[in-house]
């Protein structure tokens, strides 16, 4: 031991290997440019406390603020075939899949779980669009199957939260089959007398919009989401015009009878739970008895040092 | 006169020979031409063997999309008796880009409904090229609604390039009309067999698509996008769609191979634009054997049998 091993080297070591520090603690709302600290972001839903303007959330964020404590239990979907078309554009489809996969963490663009909000048992689905931009393949079909599935069994109402830009183009055909697919779920539900409630965030599009995210018996929308079938490109590009302000956004769809309401993210729990409530005929919740959800600025700095994955894009399909 | 497609040039040069012949004939008839001629044609039916044996998938779409393939109003003409088209969605409006009514089926009455292109410049664009506004797919559900009443099975003849991206489409429900009119043709308690005629583009084909028995024309296509579509967002450039409609896998071909269509309706040498009555002749034995296959089954096993067909849909991949 000398002089330049106890203190020239860890000295020099401490300049190049600097001690990890989160690079993501701010994030900039896309909106309005407001800085907002992550901590602060998080108490707020992701949403910005400037201009209310609704950020992504992943499923697991949702779930989180979502279930009673944070509490849920996965629910298993079967896996599907990889690959089913042996697909490739620029890149091979499962090339597609790893980075996307590497980039959020999760399987695949949908989670479902079940646990209690406000102690109502229910059985709730999330898309990920951070995933290939929530796009419903095989893997998506068969996770609103086992959530159908799961909610018949337990006879719990189903609440699915919306968000793909359309159909998986590399699943080919069977992206498109999963239009019916899904639908054969919303009718077991149907069925079995159980509500089925769709929140609808930004954006949902394509496919997605055309079937199970537009046959709930209630239609809750986060504001300003954007919600249509065909993207507005595709459709200045045929009509060949402007579209006007707010055009397929949420609160125009409430004004054009697709919607029940349009909620902000904030009151959205307290919401679902009331209305579940009263279409499984259950008792008022008790003002004050309501478990608080997860701890949402612990889960932010979680989210801080979580990877960050390539922007996702929007597949539109028409 | 004939339109050639670009893989039909070879062909187009020949049976412009021949027929320049004939009518060198006809204007001098001294001369005997018929023996050269008659060359010709042998020559040109081979060649035109030859290129429709092996389509190329970006091929079979420019087929699938030719102006003179028989349309759903051909089908109808020839196929059904007593045709009564029936109209509007009760709502809004009528769209004429999906036609249908009551029918007879070999004398069976039953309720057609199909998206019609339109076979010249006015008739595309009354009928809006076959591309269906919210009403088509409203007006769709009341027909359906009415077959399940009195016990009709429907016949649905698909040909669409998709559902019409318009500002007042999607103001009026676009996404729900598509998506109730998938929910109705599962709830039937009557058989639906489905033939893609043409053109099978995306949810405005599983609309109507959404089928306990589902043909295809030998060289139609059935996607979830149009390969220029695909192309140009996977590719970020649309004239790569030959590449698309190869990855797509949109072929008939590869559909039977993928379970999601239960048969491949031959096509006569060349297509069905080439012999129209033999081409629609098929399509009416493929209506009838599909209709026969589900004959005496009872309105529950219908629903469940349609069912667990797309539940089951996919589990394979390339390999069912």
């Amino acid at each position: 031991m000398n002089w330049i091993s106890n203190y020239v080297r860890p000295k020099i070591n401490s300049l190049f290997s600097r001690r990890e520090v989160p690079e993501n603690l701010w994030t900039k709302c896309p909106e309005c440019g407001t800085m907002l600290f992550h901590r602060e972001l998080a108490e707020n839903l992701n949403v910005c406390s400037n201009c209310q303007h609704h950020m992504p959330m992943t499923p697991r964020e949702r779930f989180a603020t979502l279930f009673d404590g944070g509490i849920y239990t996965e629910v298993e979907v079967p896996a599907p075939v990889a690959d089913p078309l042996q697909f490739r554009d620029q890149k091979k489809y499962p090339d597609r899949m790893k980075a996307a996969q590497k980039a959020t963490g999760e399987k695949e663009a949908m989670l479902v779980a079940e646990g209690e909000i406000g102690r109502t048992p229910i059985v709730a689905a999330c898309q990920d669009f951070s995933f290939m931009a929530g796009s419903m393949g095989m893997y998506v079909g068969n996770a609103i199957i086992a959530a159908a599935e799961r909610a018949v069994k337990l006879k719990r109402p189903l609440i699915l939260f919306s968000a793909a830009g359309g159909a998986r183009m590399q699943e080919g055909i069977l992206s498109l089959m999963q239009m019916p697919r899904t639908t054969v779920a919303v009718e077991m539900l149907r069925e079995a007398g159980l509500p089925y409630i769709v929140v609808l965030t930004h954006p949902t599009t394509g496919g997605v919009t055309a079937s199970y995210a537009m046959l709930g018996d209630i239609h809750i929308a986060e504001p300003n989401a954007l919600i249509c079938f065909a993207g507005p490109r595709v459709i200045e590009q045929t009509i060949r015009e402007k579209l006007p302000e707010g055009f397929q956004r949420a609160e125009y769809l409430l004004d054009h009878g697709m919607l029940d309401r349009v909620i902000a993210r904030a009151q959205m729990r307290g919401e679902l739970i009331t209305i579940v409530r009263m279409l499984m005929g259950l008792t008022p919740v008790v003002a004050g008895d309501l478990p608080p959800p997860a701890d949402v600025a612990s889960l932010a700095d979680q989210r801080a040092t979580a990877a960050t994955g390539e922007p996702a894009e929007i597949d539109e399909t028409s | 006169m004939t339109t050639y497609l670009d893989f039909e040039k070879p062909l187009s040069a020949i049976e412009g020979k021949a027929e320049e012949l004939r009518a060198m004939a006809r204007a001098n008839g001294e001369m005997d031409v018929e023996k050269e001629a008659a060359a010709l044609d042998r020559k040109a039916a081979d060649i035109l063997n030859d290129l429709y044996k092996n389509l190329s998938p970006w091929a079979k779409c420019q087929v699938a999309r030719h102006p003179e393939r028989p349309h759903c109003r051909d089908y109808v003409e020839a196929l059904f008796t007593e045709f009564t088209p029936l109209a509007g969605d009760r709502n809004f409006a009528d769209d004429l880009a999906v036609v249908g009514g009551l029918a007879r089926f070999e004398d069976r009455p039953v309720v057609v409904i199909g998206h019609e292109k339109g076979h010249d410049t006015t008739t595309r664009i009354e009928h809006n090229f076959g591309m269906a506004r919210p009403e088509g797919y409203r007006k769709a559900i009341r027909l359906m609604d009415l077959a399940d009443r009195f016990n009709m099975p429907v016949i649905s003849l698909v040909d669409t390039p998709g559902a019409y991206p318009g500002k007042g489409a999607e103001e009026r429900g676009q996404s729900e009309a598509i998506a109730r009119s998938t929910q109705r043709c599962l709830q039937l308690g009557v058989p639906l067999v489905s033939v893609i005629i043409g053109e099978g583009g995306s949810g405005g084909a599983v609309a109507f698509a959404t089928a306990s028995r589902l043909a295809m024309l030998e060289h139609s296509i059935y996607s979830v996008i149009s390969p220029e579509g695909c192309a140009s967002i996977l590719w970020r450039d649309a004239e790569k769609m030959r590449e698309a409609a190869e990855a797509l896998k949109l072929t008939a071909q590869d559909l039977k191979k993928l379970g999601v269509i239960d048969r491949i309706i031959p096509e006569p040498r060349g297509g069905a634009q080439r012999d129209r009555a033999a081409a629609i002749a098929n399509v009416g034995k493929a209506i009838g054997a599909m209709l026969g296959e589900m004959q005496g089954m009872d309105r529950t096993a219908v629903v469940q049998e349609r069912r667990k067909k797309f539940l089951k849909m996919g589990a394979k991949g390339l390999a069912a």
